[in-house]
C-alpha cells in the first residue's frame, strides 16, 4: 500500500503545519474532557430517568418538595431554585465577558469579570448547601402513614409548639416543670420513635409531658402511596385531615412519620429519589466548587501578568469552557429534578 | 529552537474594541433570553399542576426549552459556533448518537420493568 501515499502531493497531505481543527492543543483537550464529563452526567441523568420510569410509587413533585425560601419559610414553590439557576447563568455571563476582555488583552477587564464569576460561584455553592440542609431536615409535618396503610405528605402551616408541661416526673424533670427549649427537635424525635401518645410526649429522661401546641392551619394531606382506602394523588383537607394526621402521629407506634431525607429514608417519595438527588446535585456541586478553585488559580495568574506576557489569555478561555459546562449541566439537572 | 512553521492558534481569538462591542451586545442578548426562558419555566412549573390535562405538553415544552438554553450556552458562551465545522461535528455528533441510544434503551427497559412489577402487584 506504500505506493498510494506517494501519489498524494504535498498540498493535500497534512504536513504538520495546519491543524485540521485549527485550534490549540489545550483547547481541544479541554473539549474532549468536557465530552467525557458530559457522558458521565448524561449517564447519571438517564439512570435517574429510567429509575423513575420503573418505579410504581408516586415520584416527588418539584413544586411540592422544594418550596421554601431562606428567612421566609414555606409556600414559595421553586423560587429558590430559580434564584440559584439565575445566579449560575449570571456567573456564566460574567465569565464569557472575562474571555471577551482577554481577547482584547484588557487585563483589568479580565480581573474584574473573573472576580464577579468567583463570587457567583460561591453564592451558588452556598445555596446548594442550604438546599441540602432543607432537604435533609424535611418539613415540619413529615410524611405520615395513615390508619389504612397509605402514606401522605402534608401541606399547610404547622402550629407552633409553645412548651411541654411535665405530668409524670423522670430522672431530670419534676412534675409541673415547663420545658421551653429544643421543642421541635424533641417533638420530631419522639414522633419517629413512637413516643407521642394522646397529646403526651415521653422525653429522653423517661418523664411524660403534655404538649401545648397552637392549632395548625390549612392542613392538606396528599396521598403518595395507596392504602386500603386512599388512592395515590387524592387530597384530604381541613378537620378530617387533622384528625387523620394526629391519629397517626399520636398513635404511640414508631416509624409512622418520617422527617426529611437521607440515604435510608425519604420523606418526599421513593428512596431512590433521595439517592439520586444527593449523588447528582452533589456531583454537580463538586464540579462548581472545583470550578471556583480553578478560577481562583487562573485569576492569580492573570493578576501576576503571566498570560499578558504570553500574548494571549487562552487559559481564561479554557477555564471558561469548564465553567460554562457546569452551567450547562445545571440547566439539565434543573429541568429533570425540579420541573418535569 | 523556535519553529516558524507552527501556527499559534491561541492568537486567533483576538479582536479589537469595535468587534468587542458587537460580541458584548450578543452576550447580553443571550443573557436576557436565558433568563426569560428560566422565568417562563418556573412560572409554568409553579402554577400548572401535574394532574392537569395539559401536563404532558408542559413537560415536553420544558425539555424543548432546556435544549434551547443548552444550545445557546454551547454555541455562544462556549464559542462552539465560532469553531471550525469539523470540530463542532466531532464533539456533537458522537455525543448525540450515544446519548439518544442510551435514552432509548434505558427508558424502554425501565418501562418493561415497571410493567413486570405491575403484573406482580396483582
Amino acid at each position: 500500500m506504500a505506493g498510494h501515499s506517494a501519489q498524494v502531493d504535498n498540498s493535500t497531505l497534512w504536513g504538520g503545519k495546519e491543524s485540521p481543527f485549527q485550534t490549540s492543543y489545550g483547547k481541544l483537550m479541554m473539549w474532549f474532557f468536557l465530552v467525557s464529563d458530559a457522558l458521565t452526567f448524561g449517564g447519571l441523568l438517564i439512570a435517574y430517568g429510567s429509575t423513575r420510569h420503573a418505579t410504581l410509587e408516586a415520584w416527588p413533585i418539584g413544586e411540592e418538595t422544594f418550596n421554601s425560601l431562606p428567612f421566609l419559610g414555606h409556600g414559595y414553590p421553586l423560587l429558590y431554585v430559580a434564584l440559584m439557576t439565575f445566579i449560575l447563568i449570571v456567573s456564566s455571563v460574567t465569565m464569557v465577558l472575562a474571555v471577551e476582555a482577554g481577547h482584547r488583552m484588557d487585563k483589568n477587564g479580565v480581573v474584574k469579570w473573573m472576580i464577579a464569576t468567583i463570587i457567583g460561584g460561591f453564592f451558588f455553592v452556598g445555596s446548594q448547601a442550604w438546599e441540602w440542609y432543607h432537604f435533609i431536615h424535611g418539613s415540619e409535618f413529615g410524611k405520615i402513614e395513615l390508619a389504612d396503610g397509605s402514606q401522605a405528605i402534608v401541606r399547610g402551616h404547622f402550629g407552633e409548639i409553645q412548651n411541654f408541661t411535665v405530668v409524670t416526673p423522670g430522672h431530670h424533670h419534676k412534675k409541673g416543670d415547663v420545658i421551653k427549649t429544643d421543642l421541635m427537635h424533641e417533638f420530631q424525635h419522639a414522633a419517629e420513635k413512637g413516643n407521642l401518645k394522646d397529646g403526651m410526649i415521653k422525653l429522653h429522661d423517661g418523664s411524660i409531658a403534655k404538649v401545648n401546641k397552637a392549632a395548625d392551619e390549612h392542613m392538606e394531606l396528599i396521598i403518595k402511596k395507596k392504602g386500603k382506602i386512599n388512592k395515590v394523588g387524592s387530597k384530604i383537607e381541613g378537620k378530617k385531615a387533622e384528625e387523620m394526621y394526629y391519629a397517626s402521629l399520636y398513635s404511640g407506634q414508631n416509624n409512622r412519620v418520617i422527617y426529611g431525607a437521607n440515604l435510608e429514608q425519604n420523606e418526599y417519595g421513593p428512596q431512590q429519589y433521595a439517592q439520586f438527588f444527593f449523588f447528582i446535585t452533589g456531583f454537580h456541586g463538586f464540579h462548581v466548587f472545583s470550578g471556583v478553585v480553578i478560577n481562583i488559580i487562573i485569576l492569580i495568574g492573570v493578576m501576576m501578568g503571566i498570560y499578558h506576557k504570553r500574548g494571549h489569555y487562552e487559559m481564561v478561555e479554557k477555564t471558561g469552557l469548564y465553567w460554562h459546562f457546569v452551567d450547562l449541566v445545571w440547566v439539565f439537572v434543573f429541568t429533570f429534578f425540579y420541573l418535569v | 529552537m523556535e519553529r516558524d512553521d507552527v501556527i499559534e492558534y491561541s492568537l486567533h481569538g483576538h479582536h479589537d474594541e469595535e468587534q468587542g462591542k458587537k460580541i458584548r451586545k450578543k452576550i447580553w442578548f443571550v443573557t436576557a433570553l436565558l433568563t426569560a426562558i428560566t422565568v417562563v419555566e418556573v412560572l409554568m412549573g409553579a402554577y400548572i399542576k401535574q394532574s392537569s390535562d395539559i401536563w404532558p405538553m408542559v413537560k415536553w415544552s420544558f425539555i424543548i426549552m432546556t435544549l434551547f438554553k443548552a444550545g445557546y450556552i454551547v454555541m455562544v458562551f462556549m464559542h462552539l459556533g465560532d469553531e471550525k465545522k469539523t470540530l463542532r461535528n466531532i464533539i456533537l455528533i458522537p455525543y448525540f448518537i450515544f446519548v439518544l441510544y442510551l435514552i432509548f434503551i434505558a427508558l424502554w427497559e425501565a418501562l418493561a420493568v415497571s410493567d413486570a412489577l405491575q403484573l406482580n402487584a396483582f
